[in-house]
Formats: structure tokens, sequence, C-alpha cells
């Protein structure tokens, strides 16, 4: 341009070109959105004539009729008189009831074989390649179906439940305790042996039923001590920290927390006298009264997506360990930290930063999957919406739509959540 | 199958179906009748090793294919959970949903249907284990409960047990599978369906023997076929398919005397046989359409008998299916 | 550090060889001792570690060997050979149940008589993917043109008997349809219009390519090649081979599991390049409707997407159509499948270095050159394992078409869970047991060929959300893949 000889030619007016790459993407752009909003209108005419002819009622007014079906497993209080918005709300907690176990059990599985499978000894390392193998190669409606039809065939009827008396554990740590002089701790557990004679955890083909606790105005105090142990644990570990910013002393950070956070809550509960007791549950006609009972539904399809997931995240988990480079292992060796710290304040860190993407999706697919519950009968979002209501309403399109909005919903919360996550342990590069 | 490629080309030229109305129409280009059915339950619809279907339900839909074609063979049988039949019907997926569907009014109205007849007058009944020794419906206090998804049983259940004051735990499965399954592994004490239902699925249990199906009925379920609302010309086909089955039986019409039948001088017979009158083509079919229904699959007795009745595994008595001439429900609305 | 390969001294200083002979290593990190104590029992911890391993073993192991082999009945005709009380010992597996069961395990309700189609889908299948798996073997062009153009249309042709007698092509209403007339199948009126239609389309494409740069003889020598093609597949469909019609409710099995996954990889494969193409287009408009769709189909579970395909998309069409159950589900696997593919292959361009973009417009590729010869050989060439990964997570997600009421594999084994015929204590677990070996041979071959790179993943040099920079990490982020 510098060039004498060389005169830019006077800015003309744009000459009007068929090659004009603003022309091209107007055109791309113009038939995609004609044609996009084609589709969405043939679509949506489609279904109004559809609907229309047909009479068939509309709109969300529904959710306030009385649904009249009952439910096995509701987390609030639902009874059939109750709304099918009720229902539906019985159904998105039993959905993130089933993900949220099913992501915790299988991050600490996977995370256990994932660090297995690299371990140096070789019968642990060949037992949870072949885990990895087994679990991520068998379908997940295979392995609810097997963990729901094999195991049912396996347990007994109600009336030949297994059944696991509490009372000789409580005895047990009663007399622990009282070997070890805290008297006050051992007279609690001598208190709970009490309320548990005979066998109170029952096993049988209607599922696992516990005794549920019953908790006594004083209890409150006990869960706010809790809290503040988990304040004043929060609180150390920062105090802890600065300091060995500051003098490189280090503090037992961990243990002092736990014993915080474990024994204000047991100091607590022995100043008020132990204010809990025990239901347990007993045989009464068909089946247990009293307790707490866990379906066979959601333990079937908790294992299945637990077992099945952990297989993916361990394989992660084991390739993110794999690409922290050696060095960073033996520079931390020749620090002289042993293996444990170096896993833990070397390797895990920086791992980290490669399995969280994938761990998303992950999380993402054991929501997705619960839906699979409707193969053994649990109810979860997608059998209580858009089955049993959408089959009783006949709103089908309203129904679909709401329940993917939810889904993609959870989807993009978790999403949003890991990413949160992922930027905070994610390499900042200066 | 053979309109797959006409489907895609369909999908790719969308238009839309300017109050595209007529059923009939659309079947006959079509060439089959495109029929829901259950999944599987003897005696109503249920398939063979070879996928062979079977039941009183099918052989409506057979019927209805043979008033149409002359060929009862020209149906399409789509296997339908309860829970997904309706919007399978109401998307247009299916032309007639023969399916024991119990005929209520919020399915009749909000859910835009028109049910076509009572195939089947039942109720809902329950099925137990022999060893726990029960005597009504009402020793059932506190049990688990089987039962399938989408249908009146998991409604009436509810209403039943509450009216009464007793607790029970409802397990909702979507297939009859599934459900027989749970029930059979012991998860719940009793299944409970419509008693025809429960005779069939009794068969399906490990050891028929060692279950009961309790004497009460604790509700009218009466199943027939339905369409969608809009179309009256089919419906008007489907319901008159209905009434020629049990005519037929009542002039006593069979697969195997229609032929002589057809020169009966009796008018009623003339009638419903066409030899006077076009009352096929005032349903949009040949005028000789309830010999074709009656000579290749039957009147409304000889189906219940074939599929239903004494000679059958399940031996249902006719109860309430009978005739109205002889004491029971099933009435056919004169062909005049 | 090899020695030999140590350059010569320079300095005096430094000694010319080593020059203490080298000591073999101690006994305790030699031969079996040395072994079994890094391996097995080298502290407290590993021997406990060892002695559970151990236990887990002797705990699954024997059980399952006498299950299945020692204790299995192996013969019999029905449920009373199966029955400890009849046969008087403890039984495992009960295998004539799967013999009872294998005709429908592997055809569905497909009819007797023409079973032999069924078979010689499943023989050319595996002779065309065979070869194709072995990087020794010639004509892999070739080969991948038989098994990814012509083995789909012969597959369609056999299994559903063709002759589909075409009467419209895109012209229906116009009065074309009446043309009378048909030969072997043909119909006159369909190919009239589909003459038509094909000339509209090159007259379209001799307007508009201009637009995108091309010369116009070229467009239309495209457009006439691409309806050529078209009217064979066409033809070959279209066409009365003499086949029985077979519906495909009637297929079920083996042959559904596998005409669902492969369909689902077939078809999502192109529409996931496009996709992952479109989402990194700097169109605004082709961008978001990318994204939207993909995030969209990755967000919601399967099983919603089978019911709305399979139960409510007749809702959405216009009467007339009606389509079959099967493609109905086939076309939400496949719109399912494109939106994982999209990102499976999107890793794969966001791990090509940008030099080669560059480089490649430094050449005077236009855009679509660009890619077609340089970045996607390069990227799908990086997403294999992605690639197998997914169709090993579409071969499981067939399972689910059962809810929706078509019998895979898994579904036709539940529903004979149920034949009284074959009640046994034991026919439940021999049902899984198949099963699951089924499932765990198809979902490891094509692991493979595959395996050698996804086995030993190689250290990234970083990780960063969306975009990596080496094979591992993709395959990895593949892993994830599908589900619903």
């Amino acid at each position: 341009m510098t060039d004498a000889r060389w005169s830019e030619p006077a800015p003309t007016r744009r000459r009007w070109s068929w090659t004009d790459p603003a022309l091209r993407s107007a055109v791309i752009q113009i038939a995609l959105g004609i044609a996009l909003i084609w589709l969405a209108w043939s679509f949506f005419a489609n279904a109004q004539a559809n609907l229309a002819r047909q009479g068939i009622a509309s709109g969300f007014g529904f959710l306030d009729n009385s649904a009249g079906f009952g439910i096995t497993q509701t987390l609030i209080p639902y009874s059939e008189s109750m709304s099918y918005g009720r229902a539906f709300l019985v159904g998105l907690l039993n959905t993130l009831l089933v993900a949220f176990l099913g992501i915790i059990l299988a991050t600490i599985l996977g995370f256990l074989v994932g660090v297995a499978r690299l371990s140096e000894n070789v019968v642990i390392k060949a037992l949870a390649s072949a885990y990895v193998e087994v679990t991520r190669n068998l379908p997940p409606l295979f392995q609810i179906l097997f963990w729901y039809l094999a195991v049912l065939a396996a347990m007994p009827n109600p009336r030949q439940s297994w059944g696991f008396g509490l009372q000789p554990l409580f005895n047990f740590l009663a007399d622990s305790f009282a070997g070890i002089g805290l008297a006050p701790v051992s007279s609690m557990f001598r208190a709970l042996a009490g309320d548990v004679a005979g066998p109170s955890v029952f096993v049988n083909n209607r599922g696992l039923v516990v005794p549920r606790p019953v908790f006594e105005s004083g209890f409150v105090w006990v869960v706010v001590a809790f809290f503040v142990a988990i304040v004043a644990s929060f609180l150390i570990a920062r105090w802890a920290k600065a300091r060995q910013l500051a003098t490189g002393q280090q503090f037992p950070v961990f243990w002092t927390g736990f014993g915080l956070i474990v024994g204000l809550p047991i100091v607590a509960c022995f100043a008020l006298g132990v204010p809990v007791t025990l239901e347990t549950p007993h045989l009464q006609g068909f089946n247990f009264v009293g307790g707490i009972r866990v379906i066979p539904e959601f333990v079937s399809l908790l294992l299945a997506l637990s077992i099945y997931t952990a297989g993916f995240i361990a394989e992660i988990v084991r390739a993110g360990i794999l690409a922290v480079s050696k060095g960073q292992t033996e520079a931390a060796k020749s620090l002289g930290l042993r293996s444990g710290p170096t896993l833990r304040l070397v390797v895990i860190p920086q791992a980290m930063r490669v399995i969280v993407p994938p761990l998303t999706s992950q999380y993402l697919n054991i929501t997705k999957n619960s839906t699979l519950g409707v193969a053994v009968g649990y109810p979860d979002l997608f059998a209580i919406f858009a089955g049993t209501t959408l089959n009783q309403t006949g709103q089908a399109i309203e129904i679909i739509a709401i329940t993917m909005a939810v889904y993609l919903a959870i989807s993009i919360l978790t999403s949003a959540l890991m990413g949160w996550y992922n930027k905070r342990v994610a390499l900042v590069e200066r | 199958m053979k309109r797959i490629l006409c489907a895609v080309a369909g999908l790719i030229a969308l238009g839309v179906g300017a109050g595209h109305a007529a059923t009939l129409d659309d079947v006959k280009a079509r060439g089959a009748l495109n029929c829901g059915v259950t999944q599987g339950l003897p005696g109503f619809s249920n398939p063979d090793d070879k996928g062979n279907w079977t039941g009183i339900d099918v052989d409506f839909c057979r019927a209805v294919a043979a008033a149409i074609f002359g060929d009862a063979t020209k149906v399409k049988f789509s296997p339908l959970s309860a829970k997904d039949r309706f919007t399978a019907l109401q998307s247009g997926g299916i032309d007639v949903l023969s399916r024991n569907t119990t005929w209520t009014m919020s399915r009749d109205t909000t859910l835009g249907f028109n049910f076509a007849g009572v195939m089947y007058y039942d109720g809902q009944g329950f099925l137990v284990r022999k060893s726990l020794n029960l005597k009504s419906v009402k020793d059932l206090a506190g049990a688990s409960i089987c039962v399938q998804t989408g249908t009146t049983n998991e409604l009436n259940v509810g209403d039943y047990f509450r009216t009464n004051n007793l607790k029970y735990e409802l397990i909702a499965f979507a297939t009859i599978d599934e459900t027989v399954k749970a029930y059979d592994s012991g998860r719940c004490d009793a299944f409970t369906s419509d008693q025809s239902q429960l005779y069939s699925v009794r068969l399906k249990l490990t050891n028929a023997n060692d279950h009961v199906v309790l004497p009460e009925v604790i509700s009218k379920e009466p199943l027939g076929p339905l369409v969608r609302h809009g179309d009256d010309q089919w419906f008007d086909l489907i319901k008159w398919t209905y009434f020629v089955l049990l005519n037929a039986e009542e002039l006593g019409v069979t697969s195997k005397n229609v032929d002589e039948m057809v020169n009966s001088q009796n008018p009623e017979i003339k009638r419903l046989l066409g030899s006077d009158g076009k009352y096929g083509e005032a349903v949009g079919v040949p005028n000789d359409w309830v010999v074709k229904i009656v000579k290749q699959v039957g009147n409304y007795g000889e189906i219940f008998d074939r599929n239903l009745g004494p000679a059958t595994p399940l031996a249902i008595n006719r109860g309430l299916n009978k005739l109205w001439t002889q004491g029971g429900l099933q009435y056919g609305m004169p062909v005049r | 550090m090899n020695t030999a390969t140590r350059p010569a001294p320079q300095a005096a200083f430094v000694a010319p060889k080593d020059l203490r002979p080298q000591e073999p290593a101690p006994v305790s990190n030699r031969g079996i001792y040395g072994w079994s104590r890094a391996h097995l029992f080298g502290s407290v911890g590993q021997v406990l570690l060892t002695l559970l391993g151990i236990l887990v073993v002797y705990v699954t192991i024997p059980p399952l060997l006498k299950f299945f082999i020692f204790d299995a009945v192996w013969s019999g005709a029905g449920r009373d050979a199966c029955l400890p009380e009849k046969i008087g010992r403890p039984v495992g597996a009960c295998w004539p149940f799967i013999y009872a069961k294998f005709n429908q395990i592997l055809y569905g309700f497909y009819p007797e008589s023409e079973r032999w189609r069924v078979n010689v889908v499943y023989f050319l299948g595996a002779a065309l993917l065979a070869p194709l798996l072995f990087p020794k073997v010639p004509y892999k062009r070739l080969n991948a043109l038989a098994f990814f153009g012509v083995y789909p249309v012969v597959c369609f042709v056999l299994l559903t008997g063709g002759n589909l007698s075409f009467n419209n092509f895109l012209l229906g209403g116009t009065g074309l349809e009446n043309i009378a007339g048909s030969f072997a199948g043909l119909r006159l009126s369909y190919w009239v219009q589909f003459i038509i239609v094909t000339g509209i389309a090159c007259g379209i494409a001799a307007l508009a390519a201009p637009v995108f740069g091309g010369s116009r003889r070229g467009a239309v020598n495209g457009t006439l090649s691409a309806f050529g093609i078209l009217a064979l597949v066409l033809l070959a469909m279209d066409l009365d081979f003499g086949l029985q019609e077979v519906e495909t409710r009637q297929w079920g099995g083996l042959l559904v599991t596998l005409v669902i996954a492969v369909t689902g990889i077939v078809v999502s494969l192109p529409l996931g390049i496009l996709l992952a193409l479109g989402r990194r287009s700097n169109l605004p408009l082709v961008k978001i409707s990318s994204i939207v769709f993909i995030e969209f189909w990755r967000g919601v579970p399967l099983i919603t997407v089978l019911f709305f395909a399979t139960y409510m998309l007749p809702l959405f069409l216009p009467g007339r159509f009606t389509i079959d159950g099967l493609l109905r589900a086939l076309v939400g696997v496949a719109l399912f499948a494109s939106a994982y593919m999209a990102e499976v292959v999107r890793g794969g361009l966001q791990a090509i270095p940008k030099g080669q973009y560059e480089g490649a417009q430094a050449m005077g590729l236009r855009s679509g050159l660009m890619m077609r010869l340089v970045i996607l050989p390069q990227a799908l060439k990086l997403v294999i394992p992605g690639i197998v990964n997914n169709f090993i997570g579409l071969f499981k997600d067939t399972t689910l078409v059962l809810i929706v009421s078509i019998f895979d594999l898994l579904g036709i084994l539940r529903a004979s869970f149920t034949d009284p015929s074959w009640a046994t204590p034991t026919t439940l677990f021999t049902g899984f047991g198949f099963a699951g070996l089924v499932y765990f041979v198809f979902c490891l071959i094509p692991k493979i060929r595959s395996s050698p790179k996804s086995r030993r993943p190689r250290r990234p040099s970083r990780w960063n959300w969306s975009a990596s920079t080496n094979g591992t990490a993709i395959s990895m982020c593949c892993e994830i893949s599908t589900s619903p």
C-alpha cells in the first residue's frame, strides 16, 4: 500500500455482486429462517387443527383437578384427593431424591474404583477393571430390571422377613463407651437400646424397614449445635490456613473439625437428656407399620444407576489421574511427601481439572436415566406426570412440554453449577 | 411399512391438513386398518409365538376390516400399554382403539373420544394368593396392591379404600407384564384389575392354582372400542359394526349359515345382510358388509365363545354379556 | 538414559565409560518375589487389599460358574426339565428356555419362511464390516461405500420386502398423480413427478450457484448426480422383487436392536457433522439454532423423546400421513443421537490447531473446501473413539424402545419371563445371564479396534472446558456419550 506507483482506487459505492459474502450469509439465514418458521408454524397449525377437531381439552387448568391415584413413595404429604399439581411435585421430588443419592453413591464408588484401577496391587486392579468392563457394557435398563426382578425374587415375604436387631449393637456401643469412661454417651446408647427390643431392621420383598427416630422438642438444640460446629470448623480452617501461610505451622484441621461436628451435637444431646426415641416397625396384617420403609423400586433404581454410572466415573477419574504429569508425582516424592499426601495435595487437585467436565455429563445422565424407573414402577416425575397424569387427562402436549422443560431446567442448572465449580478448579494461566 | 417413504416425503413436504377428517378414506387409501390393542392379554388381544393375534378386541377390529375391505386380515395391530393408548389414538397413530377400555365420562368428553359400544361388561376385582385365606376385599386392609397405571382400576382402588377407611399401598406399573411379574414375585399381596383380566392374568402366573379371584366387584367397567371425536362417519361405522355383530347373533346368523341366510325371507335378516336396503352404503362400506363380517369373523356370540367361552382356558361365564333376550345387557339397535 | 547414545566425551574429566560394573537389582526387587512384593504383598495394607480381592473373587466366580455351567440344565422340553423337584438335583441356568426362545430372540415375530432374509442381512453385515475393521485389508474406499451406501438399501429391501409402489414425489395434488400406467411395481405417475422435480431442482441450483461462488455447470452436475443416486435408491425400494412384505411390527429381538443402533449411527454421523459445523458457524441464526437443537436433545431424557416420537408425532403432521411405528422411533433415536454426535465432532473440530485453518485459507480454499479437504478428515480421525463410544451408547439405549412397545432383545426376553410354560425359579436369571452376555459381546466388538487409542490415555498438557488438544481428552469426553 505504501508503494507510490500504486494508488488505491477511490472508494466507490460497493458494487453489487453475486459472490458478496454478506449476500450469501443473508440468503442462507433467510432461507433457514423461513424453513424454521414454516416448520414451526405447520407443526403448530396441524396440532391445533387436530386438537380442535377432536375437542380435546387444553390449557393448564387440569393441574388443579384432583388426581385420584395413589403414589407409593411420597416425600411430602399426599393423598388421592390432592391435585395433579401436587402429584407433579411428588414425582419431581422423587426424581430429585434418586438422582441426588445416585450422584453421591456413584461418585464415591467411581472414585474408589478409578483409583483401584491404578493400584499397584494386581488383584485389586484386575477386579476394578472387570467391574468397569461389566457395568459399562450392560444397558442401564437391563441393570435396573435385573436388580428389581432378581433381588425381589430372592427376598422373603413380610412374614418371613429377615430381621436384624439394633439392640446388640447399641448395647455393644454402650459397653465400649462405658469401658473408656464416657458414661453419659454410654447411657444414651443404653436408652436407645431399650427403645429397640427385638429385631427392628427388616428386609423383605416390600423393601427395607428401619426404625424412625422421633424427635422431641428439645432436639432442635442438637441441630443448632450441629450447625454451630460446622461454622466453627470453617472458621478454624480459615485461621489454620492463615497461620500456615504466615508461620508454616500446620494444624490438624480435619480431626478438629470432625471432632467438633460429631462431638458437639452428641454433647448437646446429653445435656438435653437424649430428646429422641426410636419408633420400631412391627408387622401388622400384610405389611410393616411404623418406621421408615425404603421401597424396592427405589432401591433397585438407585443401585442400578449408581453401579452403572460408577463404571464411567471410574474411567474418568483414572484418565484424570493419568493426565497429571508424572513429574508432579516425582517432584512431590522428592520433596518428601508420602503417597497419601501426594495424592491428596498434588495429584487430585490437578486431576480435578480434567475430571470435572465429563463428570458433569455423568451427573446429568443419572438424572435423565432416572426416568427408566418407569420400567419397575418407581413413581418418578416421568411415571407420575408423563405417565399416569397424562393418561388421566389426555393433555399430552401440555404435559410432555412441562416434563421436558423440567428435565431441561435440571440439566441447565447442574451444568451451571458444575461450570462454576470447574471455573474454581481450572488452571489460572497468567 | 409400505408407506414409509411416502411418509418421509411427507416430512420433507410438510403441509397442513386442511380440515382433513375422513378416517375412512385414509384407511381405504392405506389398505389397512390401524387398530390399537393390548400388549398381550389372553382372551382380549394376545399375540402367539408367531405374532398372530387372537381375542375379542382383535376380532372386533377384524370385523371392521371385513366391513371395509371384505378382508378381515387387513388390520395392523399396535400393541399399546394402558398408559400410552389414549395419546396414540388422539394423535392419529391408530384409527380405532379396541383395548378393553372402560367407557367413562371424561374419556368420552374432555379426552376427545367417542365410545362405540360395550364389547364386554366387566367389573373390577382382586386376585390374591389362596394361602392368605381372604374372604373379602375388606380383608385387604394395609395390603400392597399391584395395578397397571393409566387404568380406571388405579382410581377405583383409591376410591374404594378411602370410602372404607382402609389403608393400602398402591404400586403402579406401566405395562401388564411388569405388573404380573411383580405380583408373581411377591411384591404385592393383591393384583387388581377388571375381573376378565384377572382370569387371564392368572394363567400367566407360575402356579395358577395358588391364586384365586375374590368374589367382590368394586366398580362398573364397561369395556368397548373407541374412536376420535370429529369424524361422525367413522364413528357410525365402528358403532354399527358392533350393533350388527349383536343383531347377527340375535337373528341366528352365524359364520356357518350366513351363506344360506342371505336368501332368508325374514325382513330383519334381509336388511341386516344387505339384500334389502342400502345400509352398508350408509356407513361408507359395501352393502354386503355384514355377510363379510359374519362369514370371516362370526357374530358376537361366536367371537365370545371362541375367545373367552367354556372351550377356552379362561372359561368365562357370559353373565351380563348375554343378549338382552337371554337376560343380559347386550342389546343391538335395530337395522332399519 | 542409554549409555550407547551418549555423545563422545569432550573433556578429560568425563569418564569414557561407566567405571563401576552395573550390579544386579537387589533380590527383593527381582523375580517372582520382587514382583509379588511390588504387586501383592508390599505392605500390611497391600496384603489386606489382596486378601479382600481374593475374597471377592471367591465369593463371585465359583457360584457363577456353578450356576451357569456345572448345575445348568442343557436340554429338555419344558419347565419340568428345569424344576429341581422334578429332576432331583439343584438346578442352575435353564438353557432349554433360551433354545426355545432363540428364534424369537433373533428374529422377533418375523415369518418363519422369510427368516433367510434376516440371515442374509446379518451375514452381509458381518462380511462387510469385518474387513473394514482391519487396516491392512485393501479396497477400503469401495468397502466403506458398500457398507455405508449400498448395504442399508439392500437391508431395507430385504427386511421390508421393498416394492413400495410410490405414488407421488412432492407433487401430489397437482393432477400429476392421475397419470396411469405401471411396470414391475413402478408407477409412471411417480417417476414423471420425479423427473419434473429434478428439473426444478437443477434450475434452482443453477440460479443459486453464483451466490455460493460455484459455477452454474458444476451446480447442475452436482444436483443431477445427487438426484441420480436418489433415483437409484428409490428405484431399488420401488421395484417389485417378488419378496413378501413383512411389517415392522413383526420384527423383534436382536434384529430390532441392531436396526435401531445401526440406523441411528448411520444417520447421526452426517447430521452430527452438519450440526457441529453449524454450531461453529459465524452466521448468528445458524449458530443459535444449532445450539438450541443440540442442547435441547442433550437435555431431555431419551424416553420422553421416544414417547413424543412414537405417540405424539402424528398429532403434528397433516392427517393423511401415517408413519410406521418403528420409523417413528427411529426418527427420535436418530435426532437424539445426532445431538450427541455433534458434540463429539465439535470436540474434534476444536482439537484442530488454528494453523490448519489459516493454512487452508492461505491456500485460497473456500470454507466449504477447507472443511472437506483439510479440517474434517483430521477432525474425524481424531474422534473415531468417540464415535465408537457413541455407537456403544446407542446400542445400549435401544433397550429403551421397549417402553414404547417395540420388542427389542431385552423386550422379547422380558415378555417371555411371563410365559407360564417356562416358569421356573431360575428362568429369570438364565434370561438375564444370556441377554447380559449378548450386550457385553456386542459392546466389546467395536472396542477391539479402537482400543489401542482409548486404552492408554496420554497426558494432555492442559485441559480447557471445551477445547482439548489431544485425542485422549476427546475420547474421554466422548465416554460420556449418549445416554437418555
